[in-house]
């Protein structure tokens, strides 16, 4: 009984170890979303180019990403091929272009080519506000029914895509196909 | 000289950007002003994590500032004001998490912790009582028969010496 309470430091000591290693690996800038699992917000916008309306209704029937995105955004332009690649293999992406101003997006999106199905313009960041986006890029990923499955923050490079994102892709469009 | 012209033109630089800020809002009372104040307070902003939305100058804290204003205007509580952030944002918005299971150790944990100390304190101060008594009287009764005659036989001495 003595002996085992001489252990009680260490036993304590490796509890606060553990806790705090962990604590190494988190990041506290990624927030959890609190739409996961809601419906994607009603929202009636116009197109980046036209004058097509684009509401909530238009991104039900397929399983898809939606992008936020902006020129002012440094971060957008390196993820920008990625999704470009994305897009070539069919993966089907929706951009959000975020309080910018809709020449510039136009210009950007004829530069460095259009990876979006739908392109929807967002200049005063309403539906941004909607969904709680607080720095772009955003990834929501948005299943065949509208409903918000996962959200992430930041730039999707490769092996992001490969080892996280494709099997929560891939399981949305699974589910679509049953 | 073009060394000082530039100097000044950067300074110009950096006031504009200072300036644009301060938000500046009208509103119909003082109440309504301290309602603001407190909320923006309340609120942290969700880019610039350790700062309340009243300090931070990111775009998205002076879009969350405009929003409270603006509902603020339409006449809505501050519960409601709160509520329609934390659907956006999640619970971290908030300085102050409301109790949830999740929760519970945030709160109390601490509480916990303190209580817990001080019933161990108590009961290592107790232990060492009893010990302490043990430690003085740990004498057969034979011997403690001997020690009770000798401090009699002390006291009678001195009284008649």
């Amino acid at each position: 009984m003595r002996r085992l309470i001489l252990l009680l430091p260490l036993v304590i000591f490796l509890g606060v170890a553990v806790f705090l290693y962990r604590g190494l690996f988190l990041d506290p800038a990624e927030l959890p979303s609190a739409l996961i699992d809601k419906p994607f917000p009603a929202f009636s916008l116009p197109a980046v180019e036209g004058d097509q309306l684009i509401t909530q209704e238009d991104l039900l029937g397929k399983p898809s990403l939606v992008n936020v995105w902006a020129t002012w955004c440094v971060a957008c332009k390196v993820e920008h091929p990625v999704l470009n690649k994305l897009a070539a293999v069919g993966v089907n992406i929706h951009g959000v272009n975020y309080k910018d101003d809709n020449a510039a997006a136009q210009k950007w999106l004829s530069d460095f080519h259009d990876p979006y199905q739908l392109n929807i313009s967002d200049p005063k960041g309403t539906l941004g506000l909607d969904l709680g986006v607080y720095g772009a890029p955003e990834t929501f990923f948005v299943d065949a029914k509208g409903i918000i499955r996962h959200k992430f923050v930041g730039v999707i490079d490769e092996t992001i895509w490969r080892e996280k994102l494709a099997p929560l892709y891939q399981q949305m469009v699974d589910e679509a196909g049953q | 000289m073009k060394r000082l012209l530039l100097g000044l033109s950067l300074l110009l630089m950096l006031v504009g950007v200072a300036h644009a800020a301060i938000d500046t809002y009208e509103f119909a009372s003082e109440a309504e002003r301290a309602r603001y104040r407190q909320l923006t307070e309340e609120l942290r902003c969700p880019k610039c994590q350790n700062q309340n939305i009243a300090d931070s100058d990111a775009p998205i804290a002076m879009d969350l500032r405009a929003e409270i204003y603006r509902k603020l205007e339409a006449g809505d509580s501050n519960a409601q004001i709160i509520d329609y952030l934390v659907a956006r944002y999640g619970d971290f918005v908030l300085y102050k998490p409301p109790v949830t299971r999740r929760t519970l150790l945030l709160w109390y944990g601490p509480a916990a912790l303190l209580v817990g100390g001080f019933m161990l304190v108590g009961v290592i101060v107790l232990r060492r009582r009893k010990a302490g008594v043990e430690v003085s009287t740990g004498l057969s009764s034979d011997e403690q028969q001997r020690l009770a005659q000798l401090l009699e036989q002390a006291s009678q001495d001195r009284k008649d010496p």
